[in-house]
């Protein structure tokens, strides 16, 4: 079932330079789509368009939720940064975005979620005391206790390092099985993208499209150094030597079914 | 143990260091006194006890309730409206557009003037008295506050907004805590300024309050009176700032590390 409809023709910056042009794609409702292109390439731009942050634009975003064609669905997001509130500790952020009836009741299984993404004890500090992975941590929970239908993700992991990266991609996998919210991933790490995507869209340079649809039918849960993920990095840039750069040397038409 | 002992005695410094200068300025007023003998300087010890006859007969305290009230509503009334202004106009750049004028010429409009008007509008009233107070500091606080929204964080807000929170909950955990630096510098400057203009406003048209007492001190040359009552002024102040604002400021920056 089809949650995600998205057909921009044209948004430009103020300055009337035009960061996506002709840009279109559906996504399945539980599916884990990563979207891979060069920086600078208008990704955040299609992100905060999707999340309704930004609305100028020429083309249409339609959701097909349960309740109808033009509710929005429940949207979860994840930015580069953390941006949790400094002044609230790590309870009271993720009680601020959980809806008032349900804050009451959530209380005791607030410190079971806590444990869960490895941060058990620690609702009463302050973010400004937690690690930038901890940090991460809250922020994917954030993201993840309202339960949304669709979660938005720009480059979460990008500025940490490897070890920490690779935990908090286990944690996302782990918590993204349980609920099964549609994904977008935006990413520039192809290796990242295929060790967790059902699918891989790549953009060109701005103006941002579409210039591959990759799936990927590797087996869930994955890790970024498993062969399998490896082989298919290496193949795939073998077969586009320019991709991550944006461009499709060969054959433009191989996107998948 | 040393570093069980050691707040114990910093605290105590940071007492000493709080009071050495004030039993210092004491000791010099006492000794110039006595050295030059004149009407004009009298000693800190018949000054204190003026304020002491002031106290048990009940009277110093009396004018100092009637000052203290008016500050009270003028302090409240001008930091609510200067608030609403100052966001007003760092929020929208049409409104800071539409009332910049009117907030620069309101700033440097002598508070005098501001003063006799309204007696001479308003009569010579207690509503005249506490507008002409409000009036002159609400362009203060409207200024600081000013740079504060500007200076507020936009990828916060964003948060609130893909998270769906509450206008209510967006105002007072996102947006109103990134203004309480500006807010505790508008508080303190304010209560400064409106203690001195409130004098002057019960100087020229009010029958009770220190302004109306100094003025009468001021008929009959009395400066030990005149002393005693700015001594207890001074207490007063001291006692807002050590009881009310630095505790609440404490725990309001305690996310801070």
């Amino acid at each position: 079932m089809i949650l995600l409809d998205v057909d921009i023709r044209r948004k430009a910056y103020l300055s009337g330079i035009n960061v996506i042009e002709k840009l279109a794609f559906s996504a399945q409702q539980g599916e884990f789509v990563a979207i891979v292109g060069p920086s600078g390439a208008g990704k955040t731009t299609l992100l905060n368009l999707i999340a309704g942050l930004d609305r100028d634009m020429d083309g249409s975003i339609a959701f097909h939720s349960g309740q109808g064609p033009q509710a929005s669905p429940r949207t979860s997001f994840m930015f580069q940064e953390p941006r949790l509130m400094p002044w609230l500790n790590v309870q009271q952020n993720l009680e601020l975005v959980l809806a008032p009836q349900s804050r009451r009741h959530q209380v005791a299984p607030l410190n079971d979620l806590l444990a869960l993404v490895g941060l058990p004890g620690c609702g009463a500090m302050f973010p400004g005391k937690l690690s930038g992975g901890m940090q991460r941590r809250v922020a994917l929970l954030r993201a993840f206790i309202v339960e949304p239908d669709l979660l938005l993700m720009d480059e979460p992991f990008q500025s940490l390092d490897a070890p920490t990266a690779n935990q908090l991609r286990v944690l996302l996998q782990d918590l993204w099985q349980r609920t099964r919210p549609t994904v977008l991933f935006v990413t520039h790490n192809l290796r990242e993208a295929l060790s967790l995507a059902d699918r891989i869209l790549f953009c060109s340079a701005r103006p941002c499209r579409v210039i591959l649809d990759l799936p990927v039918d590797l087996q869930h849960p994955r890790a970024i150094e498993d062969i399998s993920v490896q082989r298919m990095h290496q193949s795939l840039l073998e077969q586009y030597p320019k991709l991550l750069g944006g461009l499709i040397a060969s054959s433009p038409e191989i996107s998948g079914a | 143990m040393q570093k069980g002992l050691n707040p114990g005695a910093q605290f105590a410094q940071g007492r000493w260091a709080r009071i050495l200068p004030g039993l210092l300025l004491l000791c010099v007023w006492q000794v110039l006194a006595l050295a030059l003998e004149s009407k004009t300087l009298p000693p800190p010890s018949a000054v204190l006890s003026a304020l002491w006859q002031g106290i048990s007969s009940g009277e110093l305290l009396f004018h100092l309730g009637m000052t203290m009230s008016r500050v009270a509503i003028s302090f409240t009334a001008a930091m609510l409206i200067g608030v609403a202004l100052g966001i007003l106009m760092g929020g929208s750049k049409n409104w800071d557009r539409l009332l910049d004028a009117f907030l620069i010429l309101a700033l440097n409009i002598p508070a005098l003037v501001t003063i006799v008007l309204c007696y001479i509008w308003f009569g010579l009233t207690e509503t005249a008295a506490v507008i002409a107070v409000t009036v002159n500091k609400i362009p203060m606080v409207a200024i600081s506050l000013r740079e504060g929204a500007r200076a507020v964080d936009k990828n916060l807000l964003q948060v609130a907004s893909v998270y769906r929170l509450s206008r209510r909950d967006t105002f007072f955990k996102v947006y109103l805590p990134q203004l309480t630096p500006y807010l505790f510098g508008s508080a303190r400057n304010g209560l400064s300024i409106i203690w001195k203009i409130v004098l002057v406003v019960e100087l020229l048209g009010r029958s009770n309050g220190i302004g109306f007492q100094i003025a009468s001190f001021f008929h009959f040359f009395d400066i030990t009176g005149i002393l005693a009552y700015t001594l207890a002024f001074a207490l007063v102040v001291f006692g807002i700032e050590a009881l009310l604002l630095r505790p609440l400021e404490t725990h309001l920056n305690r996310w801070r590390t």
